[in-house]
């Protein structure tokens, strides 16, 4: 698996498991495979997969049953779609329309 | 758990390490990084009880492991940057010296073997020198042993050989086991390796988590040096840097850039991580 240089790891695996989720390849109400599993499976130490498990608990997209493992919440879509318009409107928004001014273009030409 | 106190071992007059104190907790894969000569390997070796320390204690789930004692032997594995051939089969040499590993899985050599691409009639004699390093690592992590010690154990490792490592030391190795590799080739392993320990000198430079590194030092890469840069180099595109964290931004940490940032600044990075 490569990896971004910039962003911590941790976060872009917890990035690839959203994705997965979005694509429907993991469903809500199933379980995900385990941390060493998937640790296993991308060459990653385990701690850091652990990391990126804690923080989509954290953010409601998955979660925790002792003695099962981990599986995707029944409104984990909502949560990572409510997530990504956030991101979108107040980071990446305001940076297209920044380099837009930059480059002198006019929106309502570009669309 | 490992437990290293007050550590020293000479070469003669030769000082190697002089009062190393360290601890090393089950459940990680430490990475043990050091320029040439700062004695890796010798520590590796006072670990598994190769070696005993002049002064100052290791204990391994607390046992003296230069005693070596049954117990002790049976839970560890040293894997030796350069390996022997020996003149047998693969399988009959791992079956022969897995007497002594009573978790030794024979079928767990086979799988991983063949995850490897190796022969397992093949004598280890006619072995290119990957191929008997493959054998060796198998063997290590088909022995079921909780305490790990490996040397350079990426050196000679083809490319798919290198992935394969990364994924097997996870599946075949007990949850609770203390990894303990040392290497130079820190992007073979640079995601594997967490916590990360710099050996200088007759010291211990740092022993920190990832995540523990991440918040104290920001990675950056970018157009525009930071003037609290303490380490620098140039890379297509720009900058890499790294300088402390004051903001508590996270950044991905880069192996090389650390180590050079911690061998050009010793005592601001010691007191940095000392500090908690």
């Amino acid at each position: 698996m490569e990896f971004d240089s910039n962003r911590p790891i941790y976060l872009q695996i917890a990035d690839g498991i959203c994705e997965q989720i979005l694509q429907g390849k993991f469903k809500p109400g199933e379980r995900i495979p385990s941390v060493r599993e998937w640790a296993a499976n991308i060459g990653v130490n385990p701690n850091t997969v652990a990391r990126s498990y804690e923080t989509l608990s954290d953010r409601g997209i998955i979660f925790n049953t002792r003695g099962i493992g981990f599986s995707v919440a029944s409104d984990a879509l909502d949560a990572i779609l409510e997530e990504e318009r956030r991101k979108f409107t107040e980071e990446e928004l305001p940076a297209i329309l920044r380099k837009a001014e930059l480059l002198g273009l006019n929106l309502k030409e570009l669309f | 758990m490992i437990e290293i106190n007050d550590l020293s071992f000479s070469y003669g007059r030769n000082v190697v390490l002089q009062g190393i104190t360290l601890n090393m907790l089950p459940g990680r894969i430490y990475g043990l990084l050091g320029e040439n000569g700062v004695g890796k390997t010798t520590l590796l070796t006072l670990m598994c009880g190769l070696k005993t320390p002049q002064a100052g204690t290791v204990r391994v789930d607390g046992a003296d492991p230069y005693r070596r004692e049954p117990d002790t032997l049976a839970d560890q594995f040293y894997l030796a940057d350069e390996v022997a051939a020996s003149g047998s089969k693969a399988m009959d040499w791992a079956n022969t010296n897995g007497v002594f590993w009573p978790h030794y899985s024979e079928d767990n050599f086979k799988a991983l073997m063949e995850e490897f691409n190796v022969q397992l009639d093949q004598k280890m004699k006619t072995m290119s020198a990957g191929q008997l390093k493959k054998t060796h690592i198998a063997f290590a992590l088909a022995t079921g042993a909780r305490h790990i010690f490996m040397d350079e154990p990426t050196n000679g490792l083809d490319i798919p050989g290198k992935t394969q490592f990364r994924s097997a030391i996870m599946r075949f190795t007990p949850e609770d086991s203390t990894i303990v590799i040392s290497t130079h080739q820190v992007r073979d392993l640079e995601n594997l390796i967490d916590p990360i320990i710099i050996l200088d000198r007759q010291d211990v430079l740092l022993n920190a988590s990832i995540e523990d590194i991440c918040s104290k030092l920001y990675f950056d890469y970018g157009n525009e040096l930071h003037p609290d840069a303490l380490f620098t180099e140039q890379i297509p595109g720009g900058f890499i840097q790294v300088y402390p964290n004051s903001t508590g931004a996270e950044s991905k940490v880069n192996i090389e850039v650390l180590f050079n940032a911690v061998a050009q600044n010793k005592s601001y990075i010691k007191t940095l991580f000392e500090q908690k």
